[in-house]
């Protein structure tokens, strides 16, 4: 009964990740008349230490860092405050809950196209002539994509815009099952909101917290199709202030038939989804426990 | 509600009050929220000129439907490919994925859960493994390995059916469902084919309905594997060719815009119809995986 699915695992998970640390050892060409040579350890001691590769490299794995970085508190937080405003039963809640979750039925390749035009160069883009309306013109016009300086943070904002919901619905699950009891004694004690807030509201989520605040750490990782689309179709994106780990494993794959060091970034991609994974675990099994 | 309004109004006054700055929040947000979607909405109706033009956008007087038949009229060669035919791939390829992978899944999920064989201890901890395994970690060697497979309909299906997290899912909500249920209907001499057709797998709607969501989610979003291996128009699936549309030069974004609404609007209906299933199976999938 289990045949079908665990062949299909095996032959679309486990075969190609072993095939990748295999490739990863060689010189491994789509298309190359020449048997692949054996490299060793090349390819890894390339993309962390040889000037022509390693810059790209590191500085993708440095994006995806700041991605996580800013990603993860903010979102989370967010995500908390949202949860918290829709979690009252009142009327008309169900539609503010529907709404902020809505972005997370788009999408990313969509999500990233919308973006690029509401943050348009020039003073033809959403954003730039809204700024200009409410600052009465005194708030210049922004390259948001193009511009180094802000060409990540753009692919943040969007990002947190449509993962926000996702993250805003576990922690409203989390909300509704702390014990309305531990309010009302709060509340006996003359604990005004916030005080509720600190020593209520966060012990009750904190476990579902950490997990969501992990979760995200490797959804930040693993960002790929928005930094594609909007840096392969005329999105007009800083490629060098936005790429990533998966950007890279793509471009040198697919630009520069590299599948050999494609591999190799493959591998320590994920090297470190699983230490981020097993720490997830350990949390999640905390929680259980 | 209406009880304690009457017997006791002047709280209810104070309730009231506390709840307009509480209300005020939820709609600024609601605002900022639904803006991207209202303005790719607006864009999809509005002259191509007006796209990249401010406000401008959102003057319904210049709104009309010549976006939707642009597009059908730009899409319909064999070189652009048809705009028909990029919903026809990605609704087989979702439909296929949803449907082959809740059978093939959740009987795996029952073989693990319930039955004895050998290597079942063996399987399931390499389901474990298998789950912290990224798509985006197996995407460069699959790419490599499966090459010949490029600009087909089955490569777009088959890698997706076999799914840990689908498997984990369902194997945690049949655990849940007690024994006797399964002996009850042994000793009544029905074998474990039986038992999980006919007894097991109609107990557990709530399960099927959130792997289903969550699959329809991830499959009808996909980017990164069509990215790699298709190039074909007629066989591409909604977001690649939306990036592709995006890309194209001169661009034209208002049909751009009603390419996106036509994307995600099956995404809606099926969220709005199933919301309350989305949300848990959205939910449930993070919680526990």
């Amino acid at each position: 009964m289990a045949a079908p699915a665990i062949s299909l695992l095996l032959l679309f998970v486990a075969v190609p990740f072993l095939a990748s640390i295999g490739f990863s050892l060689y010189n491994v060409r789509l298309g190359d008349p020449r048997d692949p040579s054996f490299m060793g350890l090349t390819q890894y001691v390339r993309i962390l230490t040889d000037p022509d590769v390693s810059g790209q490299f590191l500085d993708a794995l440095l994006h995806n860092l700041i991605f996580a970085a800013v990603v993860v508190p903010v979102q989370t937080a967010l995500a908390l405050a949202l949860a918290l405003l829709v979690k009252k039963n009142l009327p008309g809640m169900g539609v503010f809950r529907s709404l902020y979750f809505l972005p997370v039925v788009f999408p990313i390749a969509l999500v990233a196209i919308i973006w690029r035009l509401i943050l348009a160069r020039g003073d033809q883009g959403l954003l730039n002539s809204a700024l200009a309306f409410f600052s009465g013109g005194a708030f210049g016009s922004q390259d948001w994509l193009g511009s180094e300086l802000t060409a990540l943070a753009s692919v943040i904002v969007l990002s947190i815009w449509q993962g926000c919901g996702f993250q805003m619905v576990i922690l409203l699950a989390a909300l509704q099952q702390v014990p309305p009891e531990l309010y009302e004694a709060a509340e006996l004690d003359r604990a005004n909101g916030w005080q509720r807030f600190v020593h209520v509201t966060l012990p009750g989520v904190r476990t579902t917290l950490v997990f969501v605040a992990l979760y995200t750490t490797i959804l930040s990782l693993r960002v790929f199709d928005q930094i594609y689309v909007l840096a392969k179709s005329g999105g007009g994106l800083n490629e060098d202030a936005t790429r990533t780990v998966m950007y890279e494993a793509v471009t040198a794959a697919f630009d520069e038939n590299n599948i050999g060091r494609a591999s190799a970034i493959s591998v320590v991609f994920f090297l470190i989804v699983v230490v981020l994974s097993l720490i997830q675990r350990r949390v999640t099994t905390e929680k259980e426990g | 509600m209406a009880q304690m309004t009457a017997s006791n109004p002047k709280i209810s006054r104070r309730e009231l009050k506390s709840r307009i700055p509480h209300y005020a929040v939820l709609l600024v947000t609601g605002v900022l929220f639904l803006a991207p979607v209202a303005y790719m909405v607006a864009a999809s109706l509005a002259p191509a000129s007006d796209t990249l033009a401010g406000f401008t956008v959102f003057d319904v007087t210049q709104w009309g439907l010549h976006n939707y038949s642009g597009v059908a009229s730009s899409l319909s060669s064999d070189s652009t490919g048809h705009l028909w035919r990029f919903f026809a791939v990605s609704f087989t390829v979702t439909v296929a994925v949803v449907g082959l992978g809740l059978i093939v899944n959740s009987m795996a999920a029952y073989a693990l859960a319930r039955l004895s064989w050998r290597g079942r201890a063996v399987a399931l901890l390499a389901i474990l493994l298998i789950l912290i395994v990224p798509f985006e970690a197996v995407a460069v060697p699959m790419f490599y390995l499966y090459n010949d497979a490029r600009n087909t309909l089955w490569i777009q299906i088959l890698p997706f059916i076999g799914n840990a997290l689908s498997i984990f899912l369902f194997y945690s909500f049949f655990t849940g469902i007690p024994r006797s249920i399964d002996e009850a209907a042994r000793v009544d001499g029905a074998g474990p084919w039986r038992i999980f057709w006919q007894i097991i797998a109609p107990m557990s709607k709530p399960a099927y309905a959130s792997v289903a969501i969550l699959t329809f989610l991830t499959q009808w979003g996909s980017f990164l594997w069509p990215v790699l291996m298709i190039s074909d128009p007629n066989l591409r699936p909604l977001p690649l060719q939306i990036s592709v549309f995006a890309g194209q030069l001169p661009p034209a974004w208002g049909q751009v815009m009603a390419f996106g609404v036509l994307l995600v609007l099956p995404v809606i209906v099926v969220f709005l119809v199933f919301q309350r299933w989305f949300i848990e199976g959205v939910a449930s999938s993070a919680v526990k995986g």
